[in-house]
């Protein structure tokens, strides 16, 4: 037995630990493990990559990441929180407050405009209308939307979606910004304006995971991990940054 | 989090979650539409019956205050001894404080002939001065009975308009002989029947002649019928109680020897009639409601797996469980009160037209309001939980995986 004390109060600053994690799936009769005991620890500020092949369990990880899905197995804490201890609003909470999500295809709802996408999150956190505009719109400006704010997704280019996408992960001020192949649908130039504003958004303090196939966009974070076939193996010497 | 902050976060989003509901109401304008048309016909259903019932019945209450308040009705079994009042006993009523007034009803049916034309069971009725006393306007030409026709049973008479079509047609009745049961009766006066509901429950008569001669006729010597006229309609609850002592009196006090009714308490029993009537009728209408929430229920189911996507995504940016069971509640809810509100309407102006046609007044039962709008809130409540209920577990990652 730890001395409790210790325990807790180590508890209290960790930022992100995950332990052993594993995730299996029922697939009929027989049970797939897809992620088989990962162990990822990250400080805060970090900018981390995630390369592995296609179905190597990525975005089943950043689910687990993200506290949309529980692990079957193993210990994650995010935030000093014991993330398989919480209940469903509890997990809801943490989505709201620590974690901002960047989908690989944007994910915008479609009947409303960027505004109102961007302002989503801070509905659900309850925050006063007032704020919210102030809030949505400061952040269009930083992705550099500030003429688009009142456009429906479907008169935005891929782009510009994904900027939205991103002013609306990060208009929670969240602590951990997820982002699942977050240049996968878009040209190279277009991807790299979008590298440009992670690393200048990891500049201004946010620590960033960021899932990807492609070992040159990977390439842009201060450090990458390889899953390969649900095992992560930390990448051979430090991958430099721009 | 302050705890005002908190409650303040839950109106903005409450406010965030009716607007949200609006627009996927009138995105979906045609469907809503048509989800809604059923509670607006079963909410119609409910107004229309029970405005329109509510509206007759408080016609009739009110046709009854007019013509029957103050009356008590008496009806006499009696005893071994004794079947009814006589002269004495009828005095001693009339003693009783309050009691302006009592008239015997005999009723006989007669054969009534004159010259050549003859007509069986018309319905006469034997009666004294007071009836006419207290129903001034009945004699529309010659003369009203007096008290010296009762006491020595005059064979005189008053027909109503009937008699004088079937018998004087284009001849002036009065002072001409009529026959009776083979009894010869003069005719002094022309009255106009009664037409208040009292008189109609007891079936009115065509021809009244004093009551004397009428239990005669019966060979009869003891009244089993009588109106008792109150000087005012509230002296009933004073005056029943005496009336009761002094008929236990005069019928040694055995039970079930007479019977008082009261115009309230047939008032009051019409009223339970009209409302066990509104009630089975609108339960039967109520039935609309739930095939209407039903069609609600079917929209919403429709509505979460439609909006599957949206419903992760929102999840996977922090909404709460409760607040997106909250919004596809409100949705629900909003649905059943546009059709609520929309057949509250439409049932007034339907009740508007029906008591229109039947010739009563218009009376906005709020009652009905009530219920229509409490029903169909209910209604959106309940048909919408389990759809609400669905989109909140639905897990976000099931969702976001089917982009
Ligand atoms: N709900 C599920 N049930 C069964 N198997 C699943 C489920 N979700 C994911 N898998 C399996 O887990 C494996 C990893 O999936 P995952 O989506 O994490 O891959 P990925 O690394 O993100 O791939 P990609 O780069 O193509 O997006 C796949 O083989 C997939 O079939
Ligand atoms: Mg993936």
């Amino acid at each position: 037995m730890q001395n409790g004390k210790d325990a807790a109060s180590s508890l209290k600053d960790c930022f992100f630990k995950m332990t052993d994690i594993v995730k299996k799936y029922l697939l009929g009769e027989e049970y797939v493990t897809i992620l088989k005991g990962i162990s990822l620890e990250i400080e805060e500020g970090e900018f981390l990559s995630v390369l592995g092949p296609s179905g190597s369990g990525k975005s089943t990880l950043m689910n687990i990441i993200g506290c949309l899905d529980l692990p079957t197995s193993g210990e994650y804490i995010l935030k000093g929180n014991v993330v398989l201890d919480l209940d469903e609003k509890e997990l809801s909470h943490i989505r709201s407050k620590e974690i901002g999500f960047i989908f690989q295809n944007s994910q915008l709802l479609q009947r409303m405009d960027a505004m109102k996408n961007v302002e989503l999150p801070l509905i659900y956190a309850g925050v006063r209308p007032s704020e919210r505009h102030t809030r949505a719109e400061e952040m269009l400006c930083k992705v550099g939307l500030e003429d688009r704010m009142h456009h429906m997704p479907n008169q935005l280019s891929g782009g510009q979606q994904q900027r939205v996408a991103i002013a609306r992960a990060l208009v929670t001020r969240p602590s951990l910004l997820l982002a699942d192949e977050p240049t996968g649908a878009l040209d190279q130039t277009t991807g790299h304006q979008i590298m440009d504003l992670f690393h200048a958004l990891n500049q201004e303090g946010h620590t960033i995971i960021m899932i990807t196939h492609d070992v040159n966009i990977a390439k842009n974070a201060r450090r990458v991990v390889n899953i390969i076939d649900g095992v992560m193996t930390e990448a051979e010497g430090e991958v430099t940054f721009a | 989090m302050s705890l005002m902050n908190r409650i303040m976060g839950h109106v903005y989003m409450f406010v965030e979650s009716c607007a949200m509901a609006i627009e996927n109401i009138m995105q979906n304008r045609l469907r809503s539409f048509l989800t809604v048309l059923g509670i607006m016909i079963g909410v119609t259903a409910v107004i229309a019956l029970i405005t329109t019932i509510s509206a007759v019945s408080s016609s009739i209450s009110s046709s009854f205050t007019s013509m029957g308040a103050g009356t008590m009705t008496l009806t006499t079994t009696g005893n071994d001894l004794k079947d009814g009042l006589d002269e004495e006993d009828m005095k001693r009523i009339i003693d009783i404080d309050h009691i302006r007034g009592l008239s015997p009803s005999v009723s006989l049916s007669c054969t009534v002939a004159r010259e050549n034309v003859s007509e069986t069971s018309i319905s006469v009725q034997g009666t004294n001065d007071t009836y006419f006393e207290v129903h001034e306007d009945l004699v529309k030409s010659g003369r009203k009975l007096n008290r010296i026709d009762t006491e020595n049973m005059s064979r005189v008479c008053l027909i109503n308009g009937d008699i004088v079509e079937s018998f004087f047609y284009g001849v002036s009745p009065i002072g001409k002989t009529i026959y009776l049961n083979r009894i010869q009766f003069t005719i002094v006066g022309i009255y106009e029947s009664d037409t208040s509901i009292a008189s109609l429950l007891s079936g009115s008569p065509k021809i009244l002649i004093p009551y004397t001669t009428a239990l005669k006729m019966n060979s009869a010597s003891l009244v089993t019928n009588a109106t008792i006229y109150l000087d005012s309609a509230s002296a009933s609850k004073e005056v029943q109680p005496k009336l009761e002592e002094l008929l236990d009196e005069i019928f040694s006090y055995e039970d079930e020897t007479y019977k008082i009714t009261t115009m309230e308490s047939i008032e009051e029993t019409m009223k339970t009639m009209m409302s066990m009537m509104s009630a089975l009728l609108g339960g039967i209408a109520s039935i609309a409601l739930v095939v209407g929430g039903i069609g609600i229920m079917n929209m919403m189911l429709t509505s979460v797996t439609e909006r599957t996507v949206e419903i992760g995504l929102k999840k996977a940016i922090g909404a709460e469980p409760g607040q997106i069971q909250m919004q596809f509640l409100i949705e629900s809810f909003l649905l059943s009160m546009i059709g609520g509100l929309a057949g509250v309407v439409l049932g007034l102006i339907l009740s508007a037209i029906m008591c229109h046609l039947m010739g009563t007044d218009f009376v906005i039962s709020y009652g009905a309001i009530a219920l229509g709008v409490g029903f169909s809130a209910a209604v959106g409540i309940i048909f919408g939980w389990s759809p609400a209920r669905k989109a909140s577990r639905l897990s976000p990652i099931d969702a976001l995986r089917r982009m």
